[in-house]
């Protein structure tokens, strides 16, 4: 095992609790963060001047139905002085919320509203939190692995509003 | 005391210049945005969850149709993640294949932003020479994969299928001519007054909002960012060719125009590199995992035959675990996230799409401007709505 990533290292002398495991898998960095702490941690990884991770490359939500807690968020930072990609993971249970980031990376306004609608995971603090792909009224989180493929209203015949 | 009142207009989501279905509610005061509300969905097909529910191979069609302006380049990007799943090596030429169509297709879906873009705003002229040469590059993409707008030429492990006779004299004489016709746009445009009115200091995003709100791809470079995946992460021998990666200074429409001219070019000098260096070799990797045997073998041995059987019904199964890989599609950095539980579907495939992210930051580069810039400017970001509602 070589010798671990430099926000690797920063960030177990900064939150040691924090950090539940760190992998790696083909080359990229894994971390499986506490959820009480994403926000700082987030903040810690974009301010500090060695890290820089200045850019949100992607958020993202996975359905674990039914371990517990169910939800997993994704978060992909990218650093420019680094050139280089982290990933970092949160859990929540059905019906938490996680803290949002929306504060520090623009980028996490819509992918939140993306993960809320899919998935049913509520952000705290996020300015706008509304439905982004999907109506407003629409029933049901689809990339939840309880959710039909074909739709909940697949066999039922359709009867427009008059 | 005199009252304010703003006035809300719906532009779209039937309007022929959000270039697909996007509604955007503004509100003004006068003729000047105060608020922009995009509202997106329109479109959303589930890609993400179809593809929980196929094979492997079986994605690669979905992806052809997300940026259907970028087939190839969704093709490699999720080929791409796969194989860094699977751990297999590409063959050199298939390789170079790959970065040869991927170019030509970042050409022509380029060319689609600049006819449509200018024609938004008014230029009725350069839509019909940037289509008389899109129609030579989906030419060339139907020999070669025998698909116009969704070739599915990709295959995990490699290309379907190799190069047919005579077309590499085709795309030589392509390559040959097309610095010629970027010429032709820029005397319609580059100096024209009315392109530069409307173009120069309009939809400006400064370096550190661009990066803020997660904008990729040429509308990050005419920021100023010099990023790009091809040189930041090199995937399918990109380190092997040499291109600049143009930069704008400003931020404004004009600069994302200059920035995907000369991005033209350089494609176009990648494809001539490519061809003048083309490996021989195989196509495919030899991983009897994954790649579908020899049709000849198929017919003629058994063990082929139901090699061939079990690859087509059932698929592989990967190893436990997560990528993630991207690329530098003709809109930005497209990414797939990939976990894989172990079985033959994936758990979970994530598509980091670029338009998404870089219309998400269409409201800071509009809020303050005048109503007729809103135009300009979401033609500048090049929008997909294939890809922004998946």
């Amino acid at each position: 095992m070589s010798e671990p990533h430099l926000a690797i290292s920063k960030l177990k002398e900064k939150f040691p609790n924090s950090i539940l495991e760190v992998e790696t898998f083909r080359g990229e960095i894994t971390a499986k963060i506490a959820k009480r702490d994403i926000y700082e941690i987030c903040r810690f990884l974009y301010s500090d001047p060695e890290l820089q991770y200045h850019m949100l490359t992607d958020l993202c939500g996975v359905d674990y139905f039914p371990e517990t807690p169910r939800f997993e968020i994704v978060y992909l930072l990218h650093s420019f002085k680094l050139n280089h990609r982290l990933r970092l993971k949160v859990r929540v249970q059905e019906g938490e919320s996680v803290s949002s980031v929306e504060s520090i990376w623009k980028a996490a306004n819509w992918l939140e509203r993306e993960v809320y609608d899919l998935f049913g995971v509520p952000f705290e603090n996020h300015p706008d939190l509304r439905r982004i792909l999907l109506w407003d009224g629409y029933e049901g989180h689809p990339l939840r692995k309880d959710f039909p493929v074909e739709g909940p209203d697949f066999d039922k015949p359709y009867k427009p509003e008059v | 005391m005199a009252e304010t009142r703003w006035m809300t207009i719906n532009m779209g989501p039937q309007h022929p210049a959000t270039h697909g279905v996007l509604r955007l509610v503004l509100e003004l005061d006068g003729e000047i945005i105060v608020k922009a509300i995009p509202h997106i969905g329109h479109l959303h097909r589930g890609v993400e969850k179809l593809a929980e529910n196929r094979t492997y191979h079986q994605v690669i069609p979905l992806t052809d149709r997300l940026d259907y302006t970028n087939a190839m380049g969704n093709n490699l990007a999720y080929v791409l993640a796969v194989e860094k799943l699977l751990g297999i090596e590409v063959p050199k030429r298939a390789q170079y294949l790959r970065v040869m169509m991927a170019e030509l297709q970042r050409i022509a879906a380029h060319l689609i932003w600049l006819g449509t873009h200018v024609l938004d705003i008014g230029a009725t002229t350069p839509i019909f020479y940037t289509f008389r040469e899109r129609e030579e590059v989906l030419r060339i993409f139907e020999e070669v994969a025998g698909g116009r707008l969704t070739p599915t030429y990709l295959r995990i492990g490699g290309v379907a299928k190799d190069l047919p006779d005579g077309i590499e004299e085709k795309i030589r004489d392509f390559v040959k001519t097309f610095p010629q016709r970027i010429n032709e746009y820029e005397t319609l445009l580059t100096q024209n007054i009315i392109w530069l009115k409307r173009t120069k200091e309009v939809g400006i995003i400064s370096k550190e909002d661009a990066i803020n709100w997660g904008v990729t791809g040429p509308t990050l470079r005419g920021s100023g960012v010099k990023w790009d995946i091809r040189k930041a992460f090199p995937y399918s021998s990109y380190d092997e060719f040499e291109f600049d990666i143009p930069v704008g200074t400003v931020g404004d429409v004009y600069d994302r125009y200059i920035v995907r001219l000369r991005e033209m070019e350089w494609s176009n000098s990648i494809v001539r590199q490519a061809l003048d260096r083309l490996p021989k070799g195989p196509i495919l990797s030899d991983d009897p995992r994954v790649v579908l045997p020899d049709k000849e073998m198929v017919l003629t041995d058994i063990a082929s035959l139901i090699r061939q059987f079990k690859i087509v019904s059932e698929g592989f199964t990967p190893p436990k675990g997560e990528v993630y890989a991207s690329v530098e599609a003709a809109k930005g950095e497209l990414g797939f996230y990939i976990i894989s539980d172990g079985s033959n579907r994936p758990f979970r495939l994530r598509i980091r799409p670029p338009s998404f992210l870089n219309l998400g930051a269409l409201p800071k580069m509009i809020e303050g401007s005048l109503i007729a810039d809103v135009i300009s400017t979401i033609g500048s970001i090049d929008i997909v709505l294939g890809e922004i509602d998946r």
